[in-house]
């Protein structure tokens, strides 16, 4: 049938969408992480200049539509004079925003670990900037993984919005390639089962991540954040898409 | 000399003068509230060097404050604070003393050990590890060095064969020896100790307290020790303060305060935590 | 095109059609919502009571509409349903995909929350002789769900915000209305940034409400 042969040769372009969507999804969390920690870092801080536009662009980004923001940025910019390529846009607007919902994440991690730590680390003399790398830090890494996880596959799936913005990912391939057919079902539901594949592993891949920096660590850090009542389980199952 | 343990009445304020040098750690008018609730009531506090001074009292009654005070974790509302020749939270300026922040407080500081009652061990790091931490960065001393000085030290509580156990491998006992030894290792010269065995179980407590009872003997390091352990407070301490109710309301020699007390609440206190 | 200025005469003729936009935005949200929490306590009683078959089936599908993007979800519904027979208008398929992706993630939450009830609650619902119903439907659920309101609550929000995936299947909410009008006018900064702000103010006062919502819960236990 036609149909069918049409199909199987739009198979092969729009598989070729997994790379550009791995590669979306990896370098949105390469700039997610960073932000996550400046943001977290800021909203602890002491300092009311550091504190407030860190809050805000918290609140700005967990509560507008990551849609709109994405829109925002390919449409809106340009008028200010602000041009840049559609990956950039979309990789700097889905990392600030997920780098927003992880910074929640951080901040928790780093609040978990005990007051005590703090307080021995300076009656033994070390500087704030020691504590935090040599005590603190080494302290909460073990707790964010997990949300860590969590927050990976929400990228790759949040990554399936750039195709509304002109990269030819998984979804945009996808969308071609039903538009042309004319029959999308069997288009629509291979690339579902990839994205579910995907999600598995970047899933598995945390879950070893996990093990690892439990192991570089110290296998006997709290696995969780104090347990039943955490401050986690809000933000991961709050995150949306 | 014994140490009579009057307040020094020309420290009211910092302005009117050096503290005399017998005097290691001296407090002047120390207040401090949380909230509304005062928990020291102008306190004026004072360990000569190589005095061993023990502080008892119920909680809430302000004794672990007064420890948290002398290590700078908190600053007082009111009151000076003199460490070793300085004072913790002044400084000299061209003018005269004025306030001082965080990095002068970190100098003075180091002359000042404290062990917590929930120990507070780097439980991401060994033993040894731990008490390597404060020697290689605090002074900044090489790797071989400060292995050397660490395996020594926790060969003195005892734990030479447990150099690379993490804390969740340790008893409390022992991880409270641990966290001696680390306390030890800038080698201060007055340790505080915060009900370092209310927090173990009893069979832990006598280990412990060796530690301490031969720190006592063995060094002219001052010592701060808040405790409830009675007979232990009667056997090292030079000088015993009773808290109540954010006040000292005795203080004097172990025979005096211990064994013949004259306040009422000191002897309502004694006779419920001996009933123990 | 630098040297940009807002122009407010634009803006506000603009408000109309937004409105018309948001309206759907808000039905969406609401009757999303509504399929989200009857079919999440679906999936969440079929998975705990462990109901044979169904149970790893309904598992399964939870974990893949939760694993994959809603985007393709909504493509799916949108194209797929009426090859199948079942042609429906574009808001009710709309309502349908956030209803049922955001069903997946209610499932987990009424999990939480059943597991967060104390023990000593089942114990004692059972020692009385209550039939198993009566314990779920009277003792169980109504305290579960209490607790995990305000984390309900997190999920319509979060779903109004999705809601603006809604126009990539031609239904005519906020975010489609803003961005037909850019199209039409070229101007695109004032419909989208109005947009903007409209899922932001709604967002942000139901967050902050929502927070509060959940102190008094904690206080009172």
């Amino acid at each position: 049938m036609g149909a069918t042969k049409s199909f199987w040769n739009f198979l092969p372009f729009v598989l070729g969408g997994i790379p550009v969507t791995i590669e979306v999804t990896f370098l949105a969390m390469a700039v997610a992480l960073p932000v996550a920690f400046l943001l977290a870092l800021g909203r602890r801080s002491h300092l009311g200049v550091l504190r407030w536009p860190a809050s805000f662009v918290v609140e700005l980004f967990r509560g507008s539509s990551s849609l709109v923001q994405l829109f925002w940025a390919f449409y809106v910019l340009p008028f200010f004079g602000i041009n840049m390529p559609a990956l950039v846009a979309g990789v700097l607007v889905l990392g600030i925003n997920e780098g927003s919902y992880f910074s929640e994440v951080v901040r928790a991690a780093l609040e978990a670990v005990s007051p005590g730590q703090r307080e021995a680390s300076i009656t033994l003399g070390f500087s704030p900037f020691y504590r935090f790398f040599r005590i603190t830090l080494p302290q909460a890494l073990p707790l964010m993984i997990p949300p860590f996880g969590n927050a990976l596959v929400t990228m790759l799936k949040f990554t399936s919005l750039v195709s509304l913005v002109t990269i030819q990912d998984l979804s945009f391939r996808a969308n071609l390639a039903a538009t042309s057919l004319g029959e999308s079902g069997p288009i629509y539901g291979v690339i579902i089962i990839v994205y579910f594949l995907l999600a598995l592993l970047l899933s598995g891949g945390s879950k070893l991540l996990e093990r690892l920096v439990h192991r570089w660590v110290g296998r006997d850090l709290k696995t969780d954040v104090g347990g039943k009542r955490s401050s986690v389980p809000q933000w991961a199952l709050g995150g949306g898409l | 000399m014994p140490y009579t343990g009057e307040p020094n009445v020309h420290l009211l304020r910092p302005e009117l003068g050096p503290v005399p040098a017998r005097s290691l750690v001296s407090m002047r008018g120390i207040s401090k509230s949380y909230g509304d609730r005062k928990i020291l009531d102008s306190i004026d506090l004072d360990v000569a060097s190589g005095e061993k001074v023990a502080l008892i009292g119920a909680s809430g009654s302000g004794k672990t404050t007064i420890l948290r005070l002398a290590i700078g974790l908190v600053k007082p509302d009111e009151g000076t604070i003199f460490i070793d020749g300085d004072y913790l939270w002044h400084e000299q300026g061209p003018n005269g003393l004025r306030p001082a922040g965080e990095r002068h407080a970190r100098k003075v500081r180091r002359s000042l050990g404290i062990v917590f009652q929930h120990f507070n061990l780097f439980p991401h790091m060994t033993a040894l590890q731990n008490v390597r931490e404060p020697l290689m960065h605090t002074l900044g001393l090489a790797r071989e060095e400060s292995d050397a000085r660490a395996i020594d030290l926790l060969n003195q509580v005892g734990l030479g064969e447990h150099l690379g156990k993490r804390p969740s491998q340790l008893s409390g006992g022992q991880q409270q020896r641990v966290a001696i030894a680390r306390s030890l290792a800038l080698r201060p010269k007055v340790m505080l100790f915060d009900e370092v065995t209310s927090a173990l179980d009893p069979e832990l407590v006598g280990e412990v307290l060796r530690i301490m009872r031969e720190l006592a003997h063995a060094t002219d390091m001052s010592m701060l020790i808040v405790t409830h352990e009675i007979s232990f407070a009667a056997d090292i301490a030079d000088r015993v303060l009773m808290f109540d109710a954010g006040k000292v309301i005795e203080a004097g020699p172990p025979e005096q305060v211990l064994k013949n007390p004259e306040h009422m609440r000191t002897r309502q206190f004694l006779r419920a935590i001996l009933e123990r | 095109m630098s040297g940009f200025a807002w122009d407010w005469h634009f803006a506000w003729s603009i408000v109309p059609f937004l409105l018309t936009g948001a309206k759907l935005t808000i039905i969406a949200t609401v009757l999303g919502s509504v399929i989200a929490f009857v079919l999440g306590m679906v999936w969440a009683l079929i998975r705990m009571t462990q109901i044979r078959i169904l149970a790893p089936i309904v598992g399964l599908f939870v974990e893949f509409i939760r694993g994959t993007p809603l985007l393709i979800q909504l493509y799916f519904l949108f194209y797929v349903l009426p090859t199948w027979g079942m042609s429906m208008p574009a808001l009710t398929t709309g309502v349908i995909g956030l209803g049922l992706f955001y069903s997946a993630y209610a499932a987990e939450i009424y999990r939480a929350g059943i597991e967060e009830l104390p023990v000593g609650q089942w114990e004692a619902a059972l020692t009385m002789g209550l039939p198993l119903r009566r314990v779920w439907l009277g003792i169980v659920l109504p305290q579960a769900v209490r607790t995990v309101l305000p984390v309900l609550g997190n999920q319509v929000v979060a779903m109004f915000k999705e809601t603006a995936l809604l126009s990539t299947i031609t239904v005519m909410e906020l975010l489609a209305q803003a961005k037909n009008i850019g199209s039409i006018e070229f101007r695109y900064v004032e419909p989208l940034t109005l947009a903007g702000l409209f899922y932001l103010t709604i967002s942000y006062v139901a967050a902050r409400g929502l927070r509060r919502l959940e102190t008094t819960h904690a206080v009172h236990g």
